[in-house]
């Protein structure tokens, strides 16, 4: 799994609270199975004028640049809630987001980003705001620097906002691990529950 | 020391607690289906990985699959037959059970694991669905993951969690009639926001969870993701246990007895403490509606839309402002009365038999009126059969709804199919997100009861001024 430590970058100021994953990745674009070719489809509904269409709604912040080059997203509470597709991920991942700033996160979404090298950051909504307005005064060289490794977000003028993220997360992106390798480590304990759990809960023995 | 159902389920299944703050819990039953099962079978085989007991997962055909009468491999999804051929391969190639088109088991994935016996009280499942949440309603700890995790749990029968908090929602009082499970999950979003469960594991208790029958347990859980709940949980009683039997993966003769012994020790002890606890008075709901493009945009049927500058948060009085202007609505407007183009009953979260029951109730001798589209897409085969047997399809058939095949259908563009431009929409379904139903469709998410009362009078309408 790809790594994350630090990455400073263009961020775009998407504040909307409840942006969903069916906006993220519309239905209708996840057209094959597997984990690539969705960052065409990220947005589809904002980004351009017509269903179907890929004529792009200048509006839309991520049409514009420099944020068209933008790594890290600036949102409101409850980012990634709705569906668990991991397409929202992927697509998001394809187009080169690393790193989402957001009040609160949709649980399945933040799980899944961890699971695919970006990192979720959860800090209060008038930090989210105050980041925003600093971004958005000169985007290309208010860059923000997101550090796992000291568990910060800080701007080029010096602020800086400490944030906590589960310890297991961390790890998880700083080493890039192969979580089913790790846990296939403790086959012995899996096997030993079994075992137990058979005599006692027969029925779920199918 | 006194536990909630939720720390007795996670000691029962806790495999390991790992030294970073998780735990490694124990996953009884995977459920799959062919939009995201599919990529996870494709993931897990290109990686040289196994599943390691093929006999406790299970795979339908819901999320893609065409609904007409007739139905094959075909979808006017584009690429949506891959998913198809590949989910029915990879479920071969892995030796898991599929209830594929045309078996009489298939059906949306959250109505058949209850309806077969798979999901039981106590166990844990997760499926990469957001709203396994709904079997919540039988007692089990069921929660939606991404494909990632999916595969983790089919390769190595765990998952590794990190505890939620805990929080209690007392329902206080009884429903008054003509108002349901539906409504009373809505009122919940509607009161405390969708993110008022965000960080939370949810225990559903009280009076009025009591005395709700099985299937509208699971209407009401089944939107527990759409409050933002990591998941949420009923305890089991009698009511599910008599439900539970005869089941074709339900334990029987003496296994059973002793399934029923284990699940009566699984209730919150009496003294046990959650880290939140809220109430919510249902005695005085009325049948709910939504009117924006989030589950917290809903009122009572007969509310009006708010003025979003009577909202003190700015973030969220933009959000309203973005969704009257979607869903086309100005403040002051009542809801009931908007004229509609659309009606459905179906999905996850309303198309069990009382359902359709209720609905046909409502819809018995009427007609649809003009200009309404109509479809009824039962929950699941089995639910298809036993409507047809009662001949409820006749009901919705003389009131002029389209009697569909078993699937996820129009709940969102599954089967490639979607409602049009701008038309208004009175939908049985858990989401009411922008282009979700269609390319600017306006969704207004109701009961089956409600759906069929606005599909007769061809405007949102209230089914208790109808009924009788």
């Amino acid at each position: 799994m790809e790594q994350f430590t630090s990455i400073t970058a263009i961020a775009a100021p998407l504040l909307r609270i409840n942006i969903d994953t069916d906006a993220i990745i519309p239905s209708r674009e996840m057209r094959t199975v597997g984990k690539t070719g969705l960052a065409r489809g990220m947005f589809a509904g904002w980004r351009y004028k017509a269903p179907g269409s890929r004529e792009e709604n200048p509006d839309f912040i991520l049409n514009r640049e420099p944020y068209r080059q933008a790594r890290i997203l600036l949102s409101g509470a409850n980012f990634g809630c709705g569906s668990s597709r991991e397409h929202a991920v992927w697509a998001l991942h394809e187009w080169g987001i690393r790193s989402i700033i957001a009040p609160s996160f949709g649980a399945i979404f933040a799980s899944n980003c961890v699971r695919n090298g970006i990192l979720p950051v959860v800090l209060d909504n008038a930090i989210v705001e105050s980041l925003a307005r600093h971004v958005q005064a000169d985007p290309a060289k208010h860059l923000l620097t997101v550090s796992l490794v000291d568990c910060t977000v800080s701007t080029v003028a010096g602020e800086r906002h400490g944030f906590t993220i589960p310890p297991a997360d961390r790890e998880m992106l700083l080493e890039g691990l192969d979580a089913i390798a790790v846990t296939l480590k403790r086959d012995d304990e899996i096997r030993a529950f079994q075992e137990r759990d058979r005599q006692r809960r027969p029925w779920i023995y199918l | 020391m006194a536990r909630t159902i939720i720390d007795k389920l996670w000691d029962d299944h806790l495999v390991a607690n790992l030294d970073n703050g998780t735990s490694l819990l124990y996953i009884d039953r995977v459920f799959l289906h062919e939009r995201t099962g599919s990529v996870t079978l494709k993931e897990l085989a290109a990686a040289k990985r196994r599943v390691r007991d093929p006999g406790q997962v299970f795979c339908t055909m819901d999320h893609i699959v065409d609904t007409f009468p007739g139905r094959g491999d075909a979808t006017r999804m584009p690429g949506g037959t891959e998913f198809i051929t590949q989910t029915r391969a990879a479920a071969q190639a892995a030796g898991i059970t599929l209830f594929d088109i045309g078996d009489e088991r298939q059906g949306i994935v959250h109505v058949v694991s209850p309806e077969q016996g798979i999901a039981l009280p106590g166990v844990t499942l997760v499926c990469p669905d957001s709203h396994t949440c709904t079997l919540g309603g039988l007692g089990a700890l069921a929660w939606g993951i991404g494909s990632t995790e999916a595969e983790h749990a089919l390769a190595t029968k765990t998952l590794v969690v990190r505890r939620p908090r805990s929080m209690r929602i007392n329902f206080t009082g009884r429903l008054a009639p003509g108002v349901g499970a539906k409504d009373l999950i809505m009122a919940l979003i509607g009161a405390h926001t969708a993110s008022g469960g965000v960080g939370y594991v949810i225990e559903f208790a009280g009076e009025a969870i009591r005395a709700l029958p099985v299937e509208g347990r699971l209407t009401l859980c089944n939107m527990g993701v759409e409050f933002g709940a990591w998941t949420v949980i009923i305890a089991p009683d009698d009511t599910v246990y008599e439900y539970v039997q005869g089941r074709p993966y339900a334990p029987r003769g003496e296994v059973l007895e002793r399934a029923i012994d284990y699940w009566r020790g699984l209730p919150s002890d009496a003294d046990a403490r959650f880290d939140k606890e809220i109430a919510l008075d249902c005695s005085r709901l009325a049948p709910q509606v939504s009117w924006g493009t989030s589950p917290q945009h809903e009122t009572g049927i007969d509310g009006v839309v708010p003025d979003p500058a009577g909202e003190a948060d700015a973030n969220r009085r933009q959000s309203m402002e973005r969704a009257q202007a979607y869903m086309g609505l100005q403040p002051g407007t009542p809801l009931a009365g908007l004229p509609i183009q659309g009606a459905f009953i179906g999905s996850c979260t309303n198309s069990r038999l009382s359902d359709l029951r209720a609905a046909a109730e409502v819809l018995k001798g009427r007609k649809v009126a003009s200009g309404v589209r109509a479809i009824c897409v039962p929950g699941s085969t089995q639910v298809k059969r036993a409507a047809e047997r009662e001949g409820l399809d006749k009901v919705f058939l003389e009131a002029g709804f389209e009697w569909r095949e078993s699937g996820c259908s129009m709940c969102f563009y599954a089967g490639g199919e979607s409602f049009g431009f701008e038309e208004r929409v009175v939908s049985s379904t858990n989401r009411n997100f922008e282009n979700r139903q269609g390319p600017h469709t306006r969704t207004h998410i109701a009961s089956p009861v409600t759906v069929a009362a606005s599909a007769i009078a061809g405007r949102l309408a209230d089914a208790r001024s109808i009924a009788g």
